[in-house]
């Protein structure tokens, strides 16, 4: 369970994130809606440490992140905004090194490892180098080494971002089944049909604030309108920088 | 679901990053090429070829016939026989003398006063004028030659003339300088060899250069950096990983450089100057102790360096730049030679130039003096070490956009 109060983050005058409180439970995918520039990288990367926040708190599995940011990311599988893959290094490898700095042991990371290649259906490339892989295959690898560690809880941010119809299905599939294990899934996106489809709950967030924190039925109650993006438009008061 | 790590397994995360990066960098023709290659072998060979090509056009100056062209050699046919004794070689008389030397026709030239015979037989004084041009550096050796030469037959004559006024010749040199010189073999060879300790410097760098780039700048820059920081590794530890991927790599190409001036020095003729050259077994040994620190002190100098550049380009750029730095020490012991004093051994660079230099004249270092010198770069490079971590810990060092 991640557990988000009262974050603040400012870049010099500007307030990136300025308020946002949420809670996404385990067994259950919470959606991080937003237009581009909304503050969406910015709060999950503090969930995972990466940045520290001007006010508030993170909880991960009442773990604080203020207190014990390892323990916090011992906790998280993460895939950044940032997906960077060694390409010297063979897909397996790079899933290796991560599983290694995560201490598991040699056994179970093979376990785990070739577990996570046969889940995303990446048995054709784990063997080749990640130079010259396609979007499609760098978003597998990036996943597989984010999930390696087996963590209880799952940060995705943008996870179908430049990937095609196909790779977009198989990854939501992934989602649901990581959902079906019972794991905390939250993922960040600004398409709106996809957080419809996937998420128990939708937080949205527009300039640094959480403007709504319903499940999609409530949000379309809430709002008085039955497209979904409709009240989203409605609720961020603008359509801008919303893809649909 | 959660596996628990134990503390044990997480201690290997140093080992993990230093083992994942050197496999990473042996993967990059690059990286491999100017490491243990170009960066560490391009200085022996060029310092052999430097020195053989000096040496000898030492040694063809000091014995080959010396052509000097001659303005009136017809006056003064004793003199000339004098220099042809010597090794000179009159030649024709050259119609602008001053033009001739400053255009290096001729590296001197010779002008006897048509006077010469009438005030020579008068026993008056006479002068002869030694055209030259002391900017160009190859005709000193010349120039001192027919200088000795001329100054030499002057003295004869002078002695002769006494004898025959029934004068002891040391009446008029009541003084005698004895020059009694206290230069070995080897400390001649020491003015010959003062950049060899920026060679060793250089390779540090060069063999360190694209790793220390790619380990920071290159990472953040394919955006790899992020992800890393994601896992449950202090960020200090990462970066030591990274730091002794680096030193490795810069140690294994100090190390073919010490075995390259090795096989080299066997080639240098030094001999042939008066010099001994010894770059075998024990000055490689003592060099690479005295080197070890600096190692680490560039290690983390080049992550830092390479750490406040946004990009790949931009981090090459800088390091090149540092490049520069290490040749201060050596030119300042070229310019300007100092007596060394003790504390000096504690500055980094300075230290490891003097020790190198004091191995090459045979002396040999002290043990106090390797103390100073590996304690003082030791300090320099633990502080540059703590300084890149604290840098480590910036929050915009991970974010690549």
């Amino acid at each position: 369970m991640i557990e988000v109060r009262n974050l603040h983050k400012a870049f010099g005058a500007v307030k990136a994130v300025d308020g946002v409180s949420f809670t996404a439970r385990d067994g259950e995918i919470t959606g991080l809606l937003g237009p581009n520039g909304a503050g969406k990288t910015t709060t999950l990367r503090m969930l995972y440490t990466l940045m520290t926040p001007d006010r508030g708190q993170v909880l991960v599995d009442g773990i604080d992140a203020a207190v014990d940011p390892l323990g916090v990311r011992r906790q998280l599988g993460v895939l950044p905004d940032a997906r960077g893959l060694y390409k010297r290094l063979t897909a397996r490898e790079n899933i290796d090194y991560f599983a290694r700095l995560h201490g598991l042991p040699e056994d179970l990371l093979k376990s785990r490892r070739d577990a996570l290649i046969e889940a995303l259906e990446m048995g054709d490339i784990a063997d080749r180098r990640t130079e010259g892989f396609s979007q499609g295959q760098r978003v597998k690898t990036a996943i597989a080494r984010a999930l390696v560690h087996d963590p209880r809880n799952v940060i995705l941010d943008e996870p179908t971002n430049g990937l095609d119809v196909m790779a977009t299905r198989a990854l939501r599939q992934f989602m649901a089944r990581l959902k079906g294990e019972g794991r905390c899934v939250l993922f960040s996106s600004h398409i709106m049909q996809e957080v419809a489809a996937l998420c128990d709950r939708i937080v949205v967030i527009a300039h640094g604030r959480v403007v709504a924190d319903e499940s999609p039925d409530a949000l379309r109650a809430q709002t008085g309108e039955s497209n979904l993006e409709d009240a989203f438009v409605k609720i961020i008061g603008s359509d801008e920088g919303l893809a649909a | 679901m959660n596996t628990v790590p134990t503390k044990l397994q997480r201690s290997r995360a140093f080992l993990t990053v230093f083992l994942k990066e050197v496999k990473e960098n042996l993967r990059d023709r690059r990286t491999l090429i100017s490491a243990f290659l170009t960066g560490p072998l391009l200085g022996p060979v060029v310092f052999a070829m430097v020195i053989n090509v000096t040496l000898n056009r030492e040694l063809d100056k000091a014995e080959k016939p010396l052509p000097v062209p001659v303005i009136g050699a017809e006056y003064a046919p004793n003199l000339i026989d004098a220099l042809k004794a010597g090794g000179v070689v009159p030649g024709a008389p050259v119609a602008d003398p001053e033009k001739a030397v400053r255009k290096r026709d001729a590296d001197v030239v010779l002008r006897i006063a048509s006077d010469y015979g009438a005030a020579w037989r008068k026993g008056e004084p006479v002068q002869v004028e030694l055209i030259y041009d002391s900017s160009q550096s190859d005709a000193n050796t010349p120039v001192e030659r027919v200088t000795h030469l001329v100054e030499g037959y002057a003295r004869q004559q002078g002695a002769m003339r006494l004898v025959a006024r029934g004068l002891s010749p040391s009446t008029a040199w009541p003084l005698q300088v004895a020059k009694r010189d206290q230069a070995t073999p080897q400390s001649r060879a020491v003015l010959m060899f003062a950049m060899l300790p920026y060679f060793f410097v250089i390779t540090i760098l060069t063999g360190g250069m694209y790793l220390a780039i790619d380990l920071t700048a290159g990472e953040r820059e394919r955006q790899s950096l992020e992800p890393l920081f994601a896992n449950p590794v202090a960020r200090w530890k990462i970066l030591c990983g990274k730091l002794a991927a680096i030193c490795a790599f810069s140690t294994t190409s100090l190390l073919i450089t010490v075995v390259g001036f090795a096989v080299v020095g066997r080639f240098i003729p030094a001999e042939k100057l008066g010099m001994e050259l010894d770059l075998g077994l024990h000055f490689g040994g003592s060099a690479l102790l005295l080197m070890l620190p600096l190692v680490l002190l560039f290690a983390a100098l080049q992550s830092m360096v390479a750490a406040f550049a946004k990009s790949y380009r931009e981090a090459q750029t800088y390091l090149s730049l540092l490049m520069l730095v290490p040749i201060i020490p050596s030119l300042l012991l070229v310019v300007m030679p100092i007596k060394a004093q003790a504390w000096m051994y504690a500055i980094p660079l300075l230290g490891q130039n003097l020790g190198i230099m004091q191995l090459l004249r045979g002396d040999g270092v002290t043990a106090e003096q390797i103390g100073l010198c590996l304690t003082g770069s030791l300090a320099a490079a633990l502080v540059a070490v703590l300084v890149t971590i604290q840098l480590y810990r910036s929050e915009r060092l991970a974010i690549s956009a």
